[in-house]
């Protein structure tokens, strides 16, 4: 376990600034607590300095995980988002999605979300743009990546694609051994 | 049918018996030379019974004649005279006499030295030495004397008690420590000029062995290696007072990582920065770019101007022929062409 260098926060922060924009600063500075990321078997974890302490006294090879994990590097060095990061990135979620109640088994089992299951999405939304993705309650249910601005999603036929799938809570399921 | 079995049962042990007899009497045409101090049997004995041609059968009869040979060795030493180690239990020692056969040397035969700068030059001028007798008459003391050195003939010229002063010297200067000098002088060349032979027999090494001369470059080079030549490879060796503070280090970077329980507080404060970076849609100023950029800004500006000149030159079209044109406008750039130049 160590913390980020340079290169590696740029690229997490580069990542996490397509979903939430500016409002890193709001996880980075917290009014409740000091909070940090730290890297732990390539995974980046946001930790709270009190169980970042506590977590010290477990040897490395046997932490399997601390605080939240936000995702991990891969090889070759870019950050990948993992869907434990949600609870982080719903509410400060500047682009949001809402799916219709027929389309959210589609979208938990994995499936990108169409435009007939499209319910609502945010005004001003740029194609390519990272969005959150909520059940029409409300409820956050994962994250993608915009495939169509919110201008050509009116015109385009009911069956194309809107958001790229990324994450979504039913991975809790399918890879419950693979999330830590 | 039970008689057989009898002849058989009796030959076999004979077989038996002859067994080890076999393997420790060995009979040779030609006995073995020994020289039991190097523990080395020699068999001149020409090796009929091994066939030429490589195969296992050789390679068998091969190991078959080294065993009797060291068979008839180790039956050599037995013979020698022993005596028991440490007491009646230890084990048997045989005392081997002196070598005689003279091995091999293991190691090449020493470079021979280089010549000296005098050998050089007398090879050159071919000087050749002149076999000198070292005893010489001595008429004064009617004995034979040696040419040279301690009791040489015609006494030793330090130990003279009366030096006449030559003819146009300086009267009171004194000649016997005039002698003195002169002598520890040539004492000195000698000694410089040997120490000169040795170093130019020697490769020009990295100045870590003392020689007559060390460069400043080589003497540096050699205290860097001193000081890392203790046991905690000079890391608490004090550096001298003029020393350069640090010296460039030889190894690659390390990668280090900040403290897992560093200073949280000055980490956020870089990743504010950090962000602020990244917040900010205006790329930072590339110097190199900007640079490049308003140098062809003025390029395109200089040319526009250069091209409204020439057409207002140019401004009324001529009736010859092209290639004239050509050749009148190449006319008249020449000169400012020159100019620049």
């Amino acid at each position: 376990m160590r913390p980020l260098t340079e290169e590696e926060t740029r690229a997490l922060f580069e990542k996490l600034a397509k979903y939430i924009g500016e409002n890193i600063q709001l996880l980075v500075d917290r009014p409740d607590g000091s909070y940090c990321f730290r890297l732990h078997k390539d995974r980046v974890y946001y930790v709270s300095e009190r169980i970042l302490k506590v977590a010290t006294n477990i040897p490395g090879d046997k932490l399997v995980s601390l605080g939240t994990c936000f995702g991990k590097f891969t090889k070759t060095q870019k950050f990948r988002l993992h869907v434990t990061a949600l609870d982080y990135l719903a509410p400060y979620a500047k682009y949001k999605v809402w799916v219709k109640p027929g389309a959210e088994q589609s979208f938990l089992y994995g499936n990108h979300v169409l435009k007939s299951g499209l319910g609502r999405i945010t005004e001003n939304t740029a194609q390519y743009q990272g969005v959150v993705v909520y059940s029409m309650a409300d409820v956050p249910l994962g994250f993608g990546v915009a495939a169509k601005s919110t201008q050509d999603c009116r015109k385009v036929d009911p069956m194309a694609i809107v958001v790229f799938h990324q994450a979504d809570v039913g991975e809790y399921v399918r890879h419950e051994e693979t999330l830590t | 049918m039970a008689a057989l079995c009898v002849e058989e049962l009796l030959a076999r042990a004979e077989q038996r018996e002859a067994e080890p007899q076999r393997s420790v009497t060995v009979e040779k045409e030609l006995e073995l030379e020994f020289d039991l101090g190097n523990l080395l049997a020699l068999d001149r004995n020409p090796p009929t019974s091994v066939p030429r041609a490589a195969g296992a059968q050789r390679e068998s009869r091969l190991r078959s004649l080294a065993r009797d040979n060291t068979q008839l060795l180790v039956a050599q030493l037995w013979g020698l005279p022993a005596e028991r180690a440490e007491g009646a239990a230890g084990p048997l020692l045989a005392q081997l006499p002196e070598p005689s056969y003279r091995l091999p040397r293991e190691k090449p035969l020493p470079r021979p030295r280089p010549p000296t700068r005098w050998e050089q030059f007398a090879r050159l001028k071919g000087i050749r030495r002149r076999k000198r007798t070292s005893l010489v008459w001595d008429e004064a003391a009617k004995q034979w004397r040696r040419r040279w050195g301690y009791g040489r003939a015609g006494g030793d010229p330090a130990r003279d008690w009366l030096i006449e002063v030559p003819a146009g010297a300086d009267p009171d200067e004194d000649q016997f420590a005039k002698r003195l000098c002169e002598k520890r002088e040539r004492v000195a060349r000698n000694e410089l000029n040997r120490l000169r032979n040795i170093a130019r027999g020697t490769l020009p090494g990295r100045g870590l062995h003392p020689t007559g001369h060390q460069s400043r470059v080589e003497l540096g080079r050699a205290s860097e290696v001193a000081r890392v030549s203790t046991a905690s490879l000079g890391r608490f060796q004090p550096r001298l007072p003029k020393e350069p503070a640090a010296p460039p280090s030889r190894g690659g970077k390390k990668r280090r990582f900040e403290p897992l329980l560093g200073d949280l507080a000055a980490e956020r404060s870089r990743q504010l920065e950090l962000l602020r970076g990244l917040g900010s849609k205006k790329p930072p100023l590339d110097l190199t770019r900007a640079v490049n950029k308003q140098l062809r800004e003025e390029d395109a500006e200089a040319a526009k101007g250069r091209k409204r000149g020439q057409r207002g030159k140019r401004g009324r079209p001529r009736p010859g022929a092209a290639k004239g044109k050509k050749a009148g406008t190449r006319r008249q750039q020449r000169p400012a062409g020159k100019k620049r130049g």
